[in-house]
């Protein structure tokens, strides 16, 4: 997990970036030549109205959907994802709506899930015994790290609140992705109370120095949140603004078309 | 910005709530419980040999059971399991008593078992067929099958190898056949694998929410595959023991094995929607079974009270899980 | 509070109501048939409790326990050829102390173990019914002469047809069963033709189940337009049978027989739906075989091999040189009402 320390200068370092991505289904065009730049340590939203292309764009992003053309670059070099495990082998982990946990597991063994620790030596290697103790151990840390409250760790998720759940779902990507993490609607199943300790989640991971791409449609959520907010409008980004310079109405128009930034 | 609490970790859960929490604890207490009732209305119930006999009757069902358990873990259900084990036991007695090599025979009798497994495995996960109506389709063309392989007769195994498992040993004053040492082995080995491998708990996490095990990039499809075939090669095992229980292969036999298994899974806990339970729980589920049918009986009790008092556990069963799943 | 906490104590209060609500149960039915440790314990283990000629035969044997003041202890299998369930009640019956165990073998071959087992604890064992292979497996045999009873079902059926020229349509019970190879292959021996004889029009597996009997005679009727005999394993099947030849509108010219003597099938053959049948007696078997357990029990006296319980042929058109019994005599003594 990288530990580097935040920051916020608009010059920094370019962790994800896409040029010119075109997109299209039979006549219809998803994506219209769209840039994209994610930049270490921030968190970057990604709004637009239905249909704009957020979601194909993300999707071309985390390698559910190949572009017909156009390069995505991963820190400066780039890469052509044929699928959704290339990216996350590529340092890459996304967090759905739905909730992406097995209920009767326990905490840890949903934080671990598809990426189980094995224990060491011959019990490991020969009898593919799972470390228990050592993903139950590593996973109090990481949910100690970011903050976030939790009953113990060894209670299975059903046992959990909304907000704690996806709350385990966002660790889980926190924990293993080494270069990003992409959000799509991380709170759009949950009630105030509980996106506020997913918000609150989001931001210690980006304080731990990963950068964060969140889909919403949530506007106060992300002007809460992002340093920065990119804007779809038929296809293409209309605009990236920022909190400081923009206030939600002229986002707002931005998407609809009825200004300019 | 919100200044962010450190929050103290909880303190893990209690003993007491772990084991109040256990999916098998309510089927222990009752096993337990129907024991002490037995024991106090005939103490023949208690001799050693009597609870030999009630443990050699479980080996067959007992180790069906297991099959059933994984299978039901990953929320199917497989209807063909009686169907596959007395094809097991039909083929071993036939190439045997044709004069093959009895370790071959029995060999190919679970190799062809396990392949029926796979074949079940590969329609429920390559087609996306339900696997009740996969499996009672496997029912249909083995019990048709096992008809035209046996001529439809019954025969009389009396090779030593395959009657094996019936042979007794001594532990410690009790009297075991080898069946039960190898139906206990079973349940070791796939309690295990259940619970302390990777392949276990993808599982518990394929039962549980099968669209969250594909987003977290476990091959699910072939992962349910793996769970049928290894079925199928219990099933095979299955049919050793039966062998060793009755020397006989029989094509009209174990018809009630499906509901008898699931009937063992279900008093044992495991849920029938997927994801829960385990195969400790299924042991204790057989053994109710088998200590029912013999308690009552050497009380002399008609034992239509067997059945009539498992369909009553296995409705609490059922409600239990869905009473627990409405909670959450 | 976690939830957790609450659903456990939730479900243990479920639970332990569950439990509770199981020993009542239990109790009930212990306090309904608790056994005095010096009694004679007589077991009875039959193929299936569903079928009405084992319930006869149970029947009659409560009866004669009671009157003989000895405890009968009664178990089945839960379908044909359930072994496993047959096994399973002998080791039950021996480890409850019975002095004799009375058996209506499913599989003659899978009950051979067992069978020596409880004959080596001492227990008295006797088949019903249905004869183990080989037959001194068991110390006595009490049942019908099925071949015997097939060979006067299959030779009132050849007389009764006359000279006619014969098509034999063959409704057996469950291929491989004992009973149903006796009864088969004493109907052809009765008939005076031999296994594989062009007379014989085709075979169908009934279970001895109506149903499966009409199934089974649809298709051979689609087969062969020219059936005019039926050899039926037993009564179901041949009322399914019965119906299958009515919708084909043959029920007046085929010669349809059977074998069971089910109060049922006497009226079948009182309405002239089928031929004759052939009257075995369950109730004999059972009232014997109590009967011996309790002089084995008293004088360690042994019956052995096999007694035949004998079996009457029932129909309202005698033919000559065949003994035969009308079906005012069948209704009195058939068993299943």
């Amino acid at each position: 997990m990288p530990a580097g320390s935040r920051i916020e200068e608009p010059s920094a370092r370019v962790v994800l970036e896409a040029r010119n991505v075109v997109k299209t289904y039979g006549h219809v065009t998803a994506l219209d030549g769209v840039d994209f730049e994610l930049r270490a340590g921030e968190i970057l939203a990604v709004v637009g109205d239905n249909g704009a292309g957020k979601s194909t764009l993300i999707k071309t992003l985390t390698g559910a959907v190949r572009p017909t053309s156009g390069e995505i670059l991963l820190d400066g070099v780039p890469v052509h994802f044929k699928g959704p495990l290339d990216a996350r082998h590529a340092g890459i982990e996304t967090v759905y709506q739905d909730l992406a946990v097995a209920p009767a597991l326990d905490i840890a063994a949903n934080l671990f899930l598809g990426r189980e620790l094995r224990a060491p030596g011959l019990l490991g290697s020969l009898f593919r015994r799972l470390d228990k103790k050592g993903m139950r151990e590593e996973a109090r840390r990481a949910m100690g790290e970011l903050k976030f409250r939790l009953p113990a760790i060894d209670n299975p998720v059903e046992s959990l609140s909304g907000g704690q759940r996806q709350g385990v779902a966002v660790a889980r990507a926190a924990l293993f992705a080494r270069r990003l993490v992409i959000m799509d609607e991380p709170t759009a199943a949950l009630g105030v109370r509980e996106t506020g300790q997913v918000l609150q989640l989001i931001r210690s991971i980006r304080d731990r120095g990963l950068p964060v791409v969140l889909i919403s449609h949530n506007m106060p959520n992300v002007f809460d949140l992002a340093d920065r907010i990119h804007i779809m409008r038929l296809g293409r980004r209309a605009a990236v603004v920022t909190p400081k310079t923009h206030s939600m109405n002229d986002v707002v128009a931005i998407m609809t078309g009825a200004a300019t930034a | 910005m919100n200044t962010a609490t450190v929050y103290p970790a909880e303190a893990p859960r209690s003993l007491k709530a772990r084991i109040l929490g256990s999916p098998s604890a309510g089927p222990l207490l009752v096993l337990f419980g129907f024991c002490v009732i037995f024991a106090l209305t005939n103490p023949r119930f208690l001799a050693t040999h009597n609870l030999s006999i009630i443990l050699q009757q479980t080996v067959v069902i007992g180790a069906l059971a297991i099959g059933q358990t994984l299978v039901i873990l990953t929320a199917g259900i497989d209807l063909a399991v009686g169907a596959i084990c007395v094809l097991g036991t039909i083929v071993a007695g036939k190439l045997a008593n044709l004069g093959y090599d009895p370790v071959l025979s029995m060999g190919i009798a679970v190799l062809i078992c396990t392949a029926a497994g796979f074949a079940a495995g590969g329609l429920v996960s390559g087609l996306r067929l339900p696997p009740f109506i996969v499996t009672l389709g496997i029912l249909g063309i083995l019990t048709a099958a096992l008809r035209l392989i046996s001529e439809g007769g019954a025969f009389p195994v009396r090779d030593p190898f395959l009657a094996w498992t019936g042979n007794t040993m001594k532990l410690g004053g009790f009297v075991l056949t080898y069946g039960v040492l190898i139906m206990f082995i079973l349940y070791a080995s796939v309690w295990y694998l259940l619970n302390q491998t990777k392949w276990g708990r993808h599982v518990y996490a394929i039962g549980n929410n099968v669209e969250a095990a594909r987003l977290v990039g476990i091959p699910v499809r072939r992962h349910l595959l793996s769970v049928y075939v290894l079925a199928g090669l219990i099933y095979g095992i299955a049919a050793w023991l039966a062998l060793g229980r009755i020397p006989n292969a029989d094509p009209n036999a174990m018809q009630s094995a499906n509901l008898d298994s699931i009937t063992a899974v279900v008093i044992g806990g495991t849920s029938l929607f997927g994801g829960r339970g385990g195969l400790v729980g299924t042991l204790i589920g057989a053994l109710i079974v088998g200590v029912l049918r013999n308690g009552l009986t050497l009380a002399g009790i008609d034992p239509l009270w067997q059945d009539l008092i498992t369909g009553i556990l296995v409705i609490i069963a059922v409600a239990l899980d869905q009473l627990s799943r409405r909670r959450r | 509070m976690p939830l957790h906490y609450i659903r456990a104590s939730a479900r243990s209060a479920v639970l332990r109501g569950s439990i509770a609500a199981g020993v009542l149960v239990l109790g009930l039915a212990l306090g309904a048939g608790s056994a005095a440790a010096s009694e004679v314990i007589v077991g009875l283990v039959t193929k299936t409790e569903v079928n009405p000629f084992f319930v006869k035969m149970r029947q009659a044997a409560e009866a004669r326990a009671k009157e003989k003041g000895v405890k009968l202890i009664a178990r089945a299998g839960k379908f044909d050829g359930d072994n496993e369930g047959q096994v399973a009640a002998i080791e039950d019956l021996i480890s409850a102390g019975a002095k004799g165990i009375l058996v209506t073998p499913n599989n003659s071959s899978g009950m051979l173990d067992i069978i020596k087992k409880a004959r080596d604890a001492g227990v008295l064992v006797i088949a019903l019914d249905t004869a183990t292979d080989p037959a001194d497996a068991v110390d006595a045999t009490f049942a019908t002469d099925n071949f015997e009873a097939g060979v006067q079902q299959g030779a009132y059926a050849r007389k009764a047809m006359g000279d006619t020229k014969a098509a034999v349509a063959m409704l057996d019970g469950t291929p491989g069963g004992t009973v149903d190879t006796f009864r088969h292959d004493g109907y052809l021996k009765g008939f005076g033709i031999a296994e594989g004889d062009p007379s014989i029009a085709g075979a169908a597996i009934t279970n001895g189940a109506q149903d499966k009997g009409q199934i089974g005679m649809e298709n051979l009727l689609s087969k062969n337009g020219e059936i005019n005999a039926v050899y039926t394993i037993n009564e179901p099947a041949a009322a399914g049978a019965y119906a299958a030849l009515k919708a084909f509108g043959k029920e007046g010219e085929v010669m349809l027989t059977s074998i069971d003597g089910g109060c049922a099938g006497v009226r079948d053959v009182k309405d002239g739906r089928i031929a004759a049948t052939v009257m075995q007696f369950p109730y004999k078997m059972a009232t014997m075989g109590i009967d011996a357990v309790v002089e084995y029990a008293a004088t360690g006296k042994k019956p052995s091999g096999f007694v035949n319980t004998g079996s009457v042929l029932i129909t309202d058109k005698p033919v000559d040189g065949l003994d035969s019994k009308d079906t005012a005599w069948g209704l009195q003594n058939c068993w299943g009402d």
